[in-house]
């Protein structure tokens, strides 16, 4: 029992991860119709956003310290925050500690701005193109970036801890009457759970009950029929974009204590996003994010010895005999709107 | 002559002129001086500039005439190597049942991956395929290692048991791919002057089995069922209303397609007996769907040219490191070469990625039709008179 | 006047027809004096660096390659000299090898047999390298030893610590200087029954693919045999990033031990996912939880950050070693890059100067000279104390270390401390041992 529940939050955790990158893609995928392959990108950039306030704050100055000595026998330099000096030193590490935080309100302007620059600079020539032009040329664009991300941090893991208050774990067992310590999960992931449930949430809000989102939704449906009436849909899809690279940086911010970034990590989240968008059904945002917790879940449950030592190797392929079996039985994915995408 | 048209005659002999040729084509610069770095003409990458291109042109039968984009075909060059490298353990290293094996393993492998996935099209079609992809790669990289030898991929040993042939030489070594005692790895050199051409019997082989599968895929591309088959892309619906069924065309391109990237993958093993479980992964995959939209889709040639481009930026641009760099701008003063070695460092070596991406996004948005319009636009300023019917066949139709 | 002349390569060397225009090649005559593949003829021979610049491990590959361009600067006579100062054998006189000055090529391995394959191909093909090296996995490793025993030139294997290179798919044409997965658990496993106790729990977590098959059968050979008890040994996709589902199982498993059977960047997230699940505050069967990662690399750790301090591991050269040798090569190195070598760039460098010295003292580049030359050869100087290149496997044997992650670390590279010097007689092992057992040296190909 303690097993299971272990992993569904474990699904859950994974799930929130999936479906935040997933709604970002939606957005632009299922709706605009855009085959974006450097979402992935997207989120490999905002867990940069962390990495880079995180060497802004600890830039330093070199003290010598001469009573040790570096590996070639000469006196060690011993590195010095700046923020240290400014904040004393007390302070100056607690800001330092709250790096990945801070780096959230660092990464939303800098995402929304890359992404409307992506749209309004490459994306946009390509709304009338084929698909296959959209593929290329934004693999293209994912390859110059993360090789770019590649040239400045490097090809190694860089670690991006989470303030030292949510080191540890949650011993969540206590709470449903189980032993103390059987089971307990680390804080940083149920954080990381309730901010893709706030982000989640927000984004439905926003497009459910403003007048904005009202129009963009009518755009999804009908684009043409929305410009006659005389609205300008163009710019509203171009704050869309930047709304979506923001979604998969905030993905990406809050991912960089859980495993260190490094530059492939894009990539490595491409093919699982679209596999989840499109289970999900395409132009359907609650199916995305269904498909990534469900996805998780499975996924979670793949992993257990109990059920690998029946089906060995099930963990390497859950995700996609899942995608298999629900595709052939429901023509659409979990909710996708009929003509999406289909031909 | 041979069934085909005047047009597709001519580039048919343009393209075996080119295959023919290609040592010389390939080595434009003496061996010794700096340009050599450019140079393609060694036999390896011959052998896979024909080989992807044969892969690249079995791809376009199904992705340029039907418009099903598959995003797993892979799968399908993976499972042939194995079979090829299968073969040449317990039969005969003879190329020739290798390749059959290949083809064979690779067709019944598209036969039921493709009837389940063409149930869907569009996105949905992509993503099975790839799903079915994305498992043979995992599972040939764990649980069926002892089919596929996992990460180390499958290979020729010395205990082989080869029914049909010998499990080591006379002298020890591990017998080689050959076509009946012509080995594929023997190659000749010819010196005239500075230049060193090389002649390899593996790629000429590796050539002539390229000329014949683009033959037969133009044959295709002109034939009725490729007019079906367009038919499929441009409206599959209202074939169903004149009371057609697609799915046999359709899952018959898919198995057409299926079977080249298999012989393309028995092809390698032919050149290299080594099978590995990446030539099965997404990237593998995506490397033939950026193939054939660089070249431009739905065009004969496109697709092998795209093929040819991306292997040479793998094969030539990696290898660039700063030491040649510096070795073609030393006539430059110290600071100046400095600094061109800079500007050039992050994008050649370890930066051949950077330049990769920026082609493909800098070729999309200028050519819309990949590397074929490239060529037409130049073949139209060229005559400086640019004719209704060019601009007509220059506009490829779009891939989807 | 053009001069043509034709020579058969692959085969035999000869002939030369005069004559223009296009003169068909004679395919299958024999009668020729080529002795062997790339036989280097001008002032120069080259070498042919093949290390992975894309990917995951591109930093590794970075500094194997510097460490090879700081070899190639000592074997001409560059530089201060490095190791070849402190090398038992004096045959090297920094003027190249055989007086040839010593060029190189670079490639790129992506980590991928396929890719480095073709690399390794272009360097023998096109540039006419008489020696392929580096790589940083073993897949990687089997694959162009393969490939070079076929083409007839000499491997001289990079980072591969997988038992099979030179186990089941050991070569003639392939040498290794790098330790492997029997030595690792040979040498941890001693340290771990003093430092936790001989009466452990230990839980595996592996990744699903060759190499980490054998480092998990080799150190649950080793330990099994001090007393611990295996309580599960679970096997992850290699393609996996977040390992929380395998980790969670451990808290309750009734293991004291958790065991990472992962490398490169399966290692970083394996071991940050256990460290946020609390696994190292926790107490289990009233000791105090450990994890133990048995191959540690530096460079790799650092991804880890914080989280490997006091996990033991083991490692095939440390800078921080104090020796004639090691000290040598971290001053010509540090004074060069501003930083200290990995073992990646160690054993490469190493490997370098192995293969010259040994085409130096057989007095040609004949792949059946140096293999012969390599074979049995018992040197010093090196960083590793007494080494011998085994004939039987073309292994090398020395001595391993221990390490542990540093608790208070004075810079970025100072995360690893070495904890025991295991002498070499402790991780030797018959050639047939069962865990190498299966394959055949084959004989040496010089490729004519």
């Amino acid at each position: 029992m303690d097993a299971i529940i272990l992993q569904i939050l474990n699904g859950l955790d994974k799930g929130s991860a999936y479906a935040l990158i997933a709604l970002g893609l939606t957005l632009i995928f299922g709706t605009l119709g855009v085959v974006n392959f450097a979402h992935g990108a997207l989120f490999m950039i905002g867990a940069f956003c962390a990495v880079t306030l995180n060497r802004l704050l600890t830039l330093s100055h070199q003290v010598v310290d001469e009573t040790r000595t570096d590996f070639l026998g000469n006196p060690l330099k011993v590195d010095v925050p700046y923020m240290q000096d400014i904040f004393g030193e007390a302070t100056g590490a607690a800001i330092i500690d709250w790096s990945v935080p801070l780096a959230i309100l660092f990464s939303i302007p800098i995402m929304i701005g890359f992404g409307v620059l992506m749209e309004r600079g490459l994306i946009k020539h390509f709304y009338k193109r084929p698909h296959a032009d959209q593929i290329l040329v934004t693999f293209g664009l994912a390859i110059v970036l993360q090789e770019i991300i590649k040239q400045i941090f490097g090809a190694n893991p860089i670690p991006t801890p989470a303030p030292d208050a949510f080191r540890g774990s949650f011993d969540f067992g206590t709470m449903l009457g189980f032993d103390p310590n059987v089971i307990i999960y680390p804080y940083w992931r149920l954080v990381y759970f309730g901010f893709a449930a706030i982000i989640i949430g927000a984004v439905f809000a926003f497009l459910q009950f403003t007048t904005f989102g009202m129009v963009v939704r009518a755009g999804m449906a009908d684009r043409e029929t929305v410009g006659l009436l005389g609205i300008n849909i163009d710019r509203r899809f171009t704050i869309m974009f930047g709304l979506a690279a923001a979604v998969a940086g905030l993905a990406g911010v809050m991912y960089a204590p859980i495993n260190s970034p490094n530059y492939h990590m894009g990539m490595d989240f491409l093919v699982l996003s679209f596999v989840v968008v499109v289970v999900g059904g395409m132009g359907s945002l609650p199916g995305a994010v269904l498909a990534g917790f469900l996805l998780g879940i499975l996924e979670s449950f793949a992993s257990m010895n109990e059920i690998k030592s029946i089906l060995p190797g099930i963990d390497q392929i859950i995700i996609y005999l899942v995608a298999i079996i629900i595709l052939l039985t429901r023509p659409r994915g979990l909710m996708g709107r009929k003509g999406v995408m289909e031909d | 002559m041979f069934g085909l048209g005047k047009r597709d005659l001519t580039l048919f002999f343009i393209v075996a002129a080119m295959a023919l040729f290609a040592p010389f084509i390939l080595n434009p610069f003496p061996t010794d001086s700096g340009m050599a770095q450019f140079n393609a003409g060694y036999p390896d990458l011959m052998q896979r500039f024909v080989i992807f291109g044969i892969l690249a042109i079995g791809f376009n039968i199904l992705f340029g005439l039907t418009g099903y984009l598959s995003f797993g075909h892979a799968a399908f060059l993976g499972v042939g190597s194995y079979a090829a490298v299968w073969m040449f353990k317990l039969l005969s290293m003879n190329v020739i049942p290798a390749i059959l094996l290949s083809m064979i393993v690779s067709g019944l492998f598209a036969v039921v991956i493709g009837y389940v996935s063409l149930r869907r099209s569009g996105i949905y079609f992509s993503i099975l395929t790839l799903a079915f992809a994305q498992m043979s790669y995992n599972l040939a990289y764990s649980v069926l290692t002892p089919i596929t030898n996992g990460e180390t991929g499958l290979q020729i040993t010395l205990d082989d048991p080869r029914i049909l042939g010998v499990s080591a030489t006379a002298d020890g070594g591990i017998p080689v791919t050959n076509l009946f005692g012509l080995e594929m790895r023997a190659y000749e050199t010819l010196n005239i002057g500075p230049w060193a051409f090389q002649f390899s019997v593996g790629y000429y082989v590796a050539a002539v089995i390229m000329l014949i599968s683009f033959y037969v895929a133009i044959r295709i591309f002109r034939s009725p069922f490729g007019m079906m088959l367009r038919a499929i892309k441009s409206n599959q619906n209202r074939l169903y209303y004149t009371g057609l069924n697609a799915r046999p065309y359709t899952l018959a391109a898919f198995v057409i397609s299926g079977m080249y990237a298999g012989l393309a993958g028995g092809l390698l093993a032919c050149m290299d007996p080594l099978a590995g479980a990446e030539r099965m992964q997404w990237t593998a995959s995506g490397e033939v769907v950026l193939m054939t939209i660089l070249g431009g889709a739905g065009t004969l040639i496109g697709p092998v040219l795209g093929a040819g481009f991306i292997k040479y930026f793998e094969n030539i641009f990696s290898k660039i490191n700063d030491q040649v760099v510096h070795g073609w701008v030393s006539f430059l003063p110290d600071g100046l070469e400095d600094l061109v070695v800079a500007l050039i460092h992050p994008f050649v070596g370890k930066g051949w990625h950077l330049t990769l991406g920026l082609m493909f996004m800098l070729i999309v948005i200028f050519l819309p039709g990949g590397l074929v319009e490239g060529g037409q636009r130049i073949a139209r300023r060229l005559r400086r008179k640019p004719s209704p019917d060019d601009a007509k066949s220059a506009s490829t139709e779009p891939a989807e | 006047m053009s001069k043509t002349t034709l020579t058969r390569r692959g085969v035999l060397r000869t002939g030369a027809v005069a004559g223009a225009g296009v003169a068909l090649p004679t395919i299958f005559t024999a009668s020729s004096a080529r002795a062997f593949t790339n036989e280097p003829t001008g002032g120069s021979v080259t070498l042919g660096f093949n290390v992975p610049q894309t990917g995951p491990y591109a930093d590794e590959g970075a500094d194997e390659l510097r460490a090879y361009e700081l070899a190639v600067e000592h074997l001409n006579g560059g530089g201060d000299g490095g190791m070849m100062q402190t090398f038992s054998s004096k045959s090297l006189e920094g003027t190249g090898i055989l007086g040839k000055k010593v060029e190189y090529v670079t490639g790129d391995t992506q980590t991928k047999s396929d890719a480095a394959r073709a690399s390794a191909k272009s360097m023998i093909e096109k540039d006419g390298a008489i020696m392929i090296t580096g790589g940083s996995s073993s897949g990687v490793a089997v694959a162009v030893q393969g490939l070079c025993q076929e083409a007839g030139v000499i491997f001289m294997a990079g980072l591969t610590h997988s038992n099979d290179t030179t186990g089941k798919d050991k070569k003639a044409n392939g040498f290794r200087h790098f330790f492997n997965a029997y030595m690792s658990g040979a040498a941890l496993a001693p340290v771990l029954a003093k430092a936790y106790g001989e009466d452990r729990k230990a839980y595996h977590l592996t990744a699903d693919y060759t190499w980490g098959w054998t480092q998990e059968e080799s150190i649950k050979a080793a330990t099994e045999a001090l007393g611990w008890e295996t309580v599960e040994a679970v096997k992850t996709p290699l393609a996996q990033t977040d390992f929380s589902s395998y980790i969670a199982p451990v808290l309750n498993s009734g293991a004291d031990v958790l065991v990472l059977n992962h490398y490169g960047g399966n290692m970083v997230n394996s071991l940050t996912n256990a460290v946020q699940f609390g696994l190292r505050e926790k107490q289990a069967n009233g000791k105090n939880f450990e994890i133990v990662v048995p191959l540690f690399s530096r460079l790799m750790a650092r991804g880890a950050g914080e989280n490997i301090k006091g996990i033991l591991g083991s490692t095939n050269w440390h800078w921080s070693l104090q020796d004639e040798g090691s000290q040598a090569f971290v001053k010509s190195f540090g004074t060069k890059y501003g930083f200290p070598p990995s073992q990646a760039a160690h054993t490469c460098y190493v490997q370098t100067l192995l293969y010259a010295d040994a085409v130096q003292r057989a007095g040609s580049f004949d792949p059946c000279a140096v293999a012969e030359a390599l074979e049995g050869y018992e040197f010093d100087g090196l960083g590793n104390g007494p080494t011998l290149y085994r004939a039987e496997d073309h292994q090398c044997f020395k001595d391993v270390l221990v390490v542990r992650g540093k608790e208070n670390p004075t810079s970025e590279f100072d995360l690893l401390e070495v904890v025991e010097v295991t002498p070499r007689g402790q991780v030797e092992y018959a050639p047939d041992h069962p865990m190498f057992a299966g394959g055949a040296l084959g004989s040496c190909n010089p490729g004519a």
